[in-house]
């Protein structure tokens, strides 16, 4: 077991925020046939939104890209998948939600408490919906007061899920953290874009969107490496992690926990097998525990 | 992958409201079932199942197949694919059944051909509205046996494609391909589980794709949580059982909206 701001886990690999967590029965099948540790919900927002037009999501010879735009049902009607996901799936459910303003996010939050998930994460980090995530992610003063403003409905812990495009992303992780955020999630996608050669178009529907994948961890890691060394609170990586490997490089660089997102392209069942190679690496080190190298990296000097 | 560039080589009118588009690449390795996300530039990308290695066909219901439809031959759409799991291939002296809906004869027909061409025997039943909306009769006819029922009557049995079913012995077949409008299904499917045949049933669905790759979520059905992208679109009835099928889809945003 593994314990992280309060929850418990029974492995460190958790699902990331916009994966296959649309539906309550989705996100059960990514614990139970998938093995993860816990999982993250879509992003829930205030309204009803449809999301951009498709093509959403690509893929690349080096990662994804997407720009979803935020589709989400509201958290009105999320309410029952939340709580299918917290009778069936067996593990702790982290609800994530985004709004305008401090007001918005407070009111999903709220929201979804009937719900009863075990964290909030907040998506101050989407780089391709207007007004949303990044907009707000990018400026230090407001996410401050809109970690605030969510701790102030809740006694839940809330994570802050932050965005690698911004010139020093350890000004926001001290932003959240002085906000009372309990950890912080480092990183959403990476601002991107593709076009088709053959007529000029960009792909994506919203023309440009977010990076993800393999082309993304060193990017990832880096961000986990300077949050670990400037925050008190824990850091749960999130990047381009689709083995035990890459798992154990972003614990070294200091992450708690880490984030799989679009890995369950290749397999659904990424999680366990991550999980039972941290397994076999701790015993072949004759590490006793997964602490004994978080952050390892900032002591090998 | 990224989308790659199709030209369109030849469009054929099979009803007032369908439409094939033969394009210049040939999809070899594609299995019956699977589809394509069509990309119309500018406007959306959709997914279609592919009717040939080299076609997609079309029915006209919105945005962005209205803007298919304005297409000539020479002008192109962008295509990621094939995608998602097929039927399962039929071996020779299977006996087979296909059970096609108004567009949903589209994934169909290129399995009953396959099946006929690897010696299986095939029976259709193939149903429209009326007798100018059926869709590839004449490869259905020409892979095996074929009943068609229409609703207005105009050919063959007045009535529904569950009407032919339910006088059929379904016992006799190794395999039930079925895909068509959710509500056919969805009857379709009770009748072959009181038959208790569904381990020998295969339904192509439909749902509301957005990544049509497997990753976002929104495509995912209940109870079971399965992807129709990239799980399906073909599923084996049984695991249907206990599913949405026929009761709810979602749309865009991922709200359940009653079928
Ligand atoms: C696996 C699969 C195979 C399909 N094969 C065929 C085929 O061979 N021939 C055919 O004519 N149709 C097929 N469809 C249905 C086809 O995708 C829709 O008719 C098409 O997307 C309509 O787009 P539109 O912009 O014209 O309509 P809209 O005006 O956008 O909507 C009309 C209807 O189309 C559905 N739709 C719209 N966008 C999507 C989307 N991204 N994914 C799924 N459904 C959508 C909506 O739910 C709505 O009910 C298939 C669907 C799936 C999931
Ligand atoms: C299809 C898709 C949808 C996503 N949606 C969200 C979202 O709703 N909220 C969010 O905070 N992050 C979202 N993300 C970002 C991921 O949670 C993750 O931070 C990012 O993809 C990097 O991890 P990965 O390389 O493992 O995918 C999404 C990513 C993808 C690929
Ligand atoms: S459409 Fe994205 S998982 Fe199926």
């Amino acid at each position: 077991m593994y314990t992280l701001t309060g929850l418990e886990l029974k492995n460190p690999t958790i699902l990331a925020a916009g994966v296959l967590g649309t539906t309550g029965a989705s996100l059960c099948r990514v614990a139970r046939e998938g093995g993860a540790g816990a999982v993250v919900t879509k992003s829930i927002g205030p309204e009803p939104k449809y999301g951009h037009p498709n093509p959403s999501m690509v893929q690349l010879d080096c990662g994804f890209l997407n720009a979803m735009g935020l589709p989400n049902p509201s958290y009105a009607e999320f309410v029952q998948e939340l709580e299918i996901a917290k009778k069936d799936s067996g593990v702790p459910v982290i609800a994530s939600i985004f709004g305008g303003n401090s007001e918005e996010f407070a009111e999903v939050a709220q929201g979804l408490l009937p719900g009863r998930p075990d964290a909030f994460e907040l998506n101050l980090s989407c780089p391709h919906a207007e007004g949303y995530g990044a907009a707000i992610g990018s400026n230090p003063c407001l996410v401050e007061t809109v970690t605030a403003a969510v701790k102030e409905v809740t006694d839940l812990p809330v994570w802050v899920k932050l965005t690698p495009n911004v010139a020093d992303i350890t000004a926001i992780g001290k932003a959240a953290q002085a906000g009372g955020a309990d950890a912080v999630v480092a990183i959403n996608t990476v601002k991107g874009m593709a076009i088709d050669i053959e007529s000029g178009y960009p792909v994506l529907g919203n023309r440009s969107g977010g990076l993800s994948g393999a082309a993304v961890k060193p990017v990832a890691v880096k961000c986990v490496y300077d949050l670990y060394a400037a925050l008190e609170i824990p850091v749960v990586g999130v990047g381009g992690v689709s083995s035990w490997e890459d798992a154990v490089e972003m614990m070294m660089a200091g992450a708690a926990a880490v984030q799989v997102g679009s890995a369950v392209y290749n397999r659904t069942d990424v999680f366990s097998e991550i999980s039972s190679g941290i397994e076999t690496f701790l015993q072949r080190k004759g590490y006793s525990d997964v602490r004994d190298f978080i952050g390892l990296a900032h002591e090998a000097i | 992958m990224l989308p790659l560039n199709a030209t369109i080589e030849k469009i054929i009118e099979e009803s007032p409201f369908i439409r094939t588009f033969v394009f210049d690449h040939r999809f070899e390795e594609m299995e019956p079932g699977q589809f394509v996300m069509v990309w119309v530039r500018g406007v959306d990308e959709v997914p279609m199942g592919l009717s040939r290695k080299n076609s997609i066909t079309v029915q006209n219901v919105g945005e962005a197949t209205a803007k298919l439809f304005e297409l000539k031959e020479g002008d192109s759409f962008g295509l990621r694919g094939p995608l998602g799991k097929g039927f399962s291939s039929p071996a020779a002296g299977e006996n087979i059944l296909v059970i096609a809906g108004g567009v949903g004869a589209a994934p169909l027909a290129p399995y009953a051909e396959a099946a006929s061409a690897a010696g299986a025997k095939v029976h259709t039943i193939l149903g429209a509205r009326s007798g100018g909306d059926l869709l590839f009769e004449e490869r259905f006819a020409a892979a095996g046996a074929l009943d068609i029922t229409t609703d207005d009557g105009s050919k063959g049995t007045k009535g529904f494609v569950t009407d032919v079913l339910k006088k059929l012995d379904v016992s006799s077949y190794d395999n039930i391909a079925v895909c068509g409008p959710e509500v056919m299904m969805g009857f379709i499917f009770k009748i072959l589980q009181e038959n208790e045949v569904l381990d020998k049933s295969e339904f192509s669905l439909h749902r509301y794709f957005k990544c049509g790759i497997g990753v976002c979520g929104a495509c995912c059905i209940d109870r079971s949580g399965l992807r129709v992208c990239k799980d399906g679109p073909v599923f084996s009835g049984v695991q249907l059982v206990d599913s949405e099928l026929g009761k709810y889809a979602r749309d865009a945003s991922g709200r359940r909206v009653k079928i």
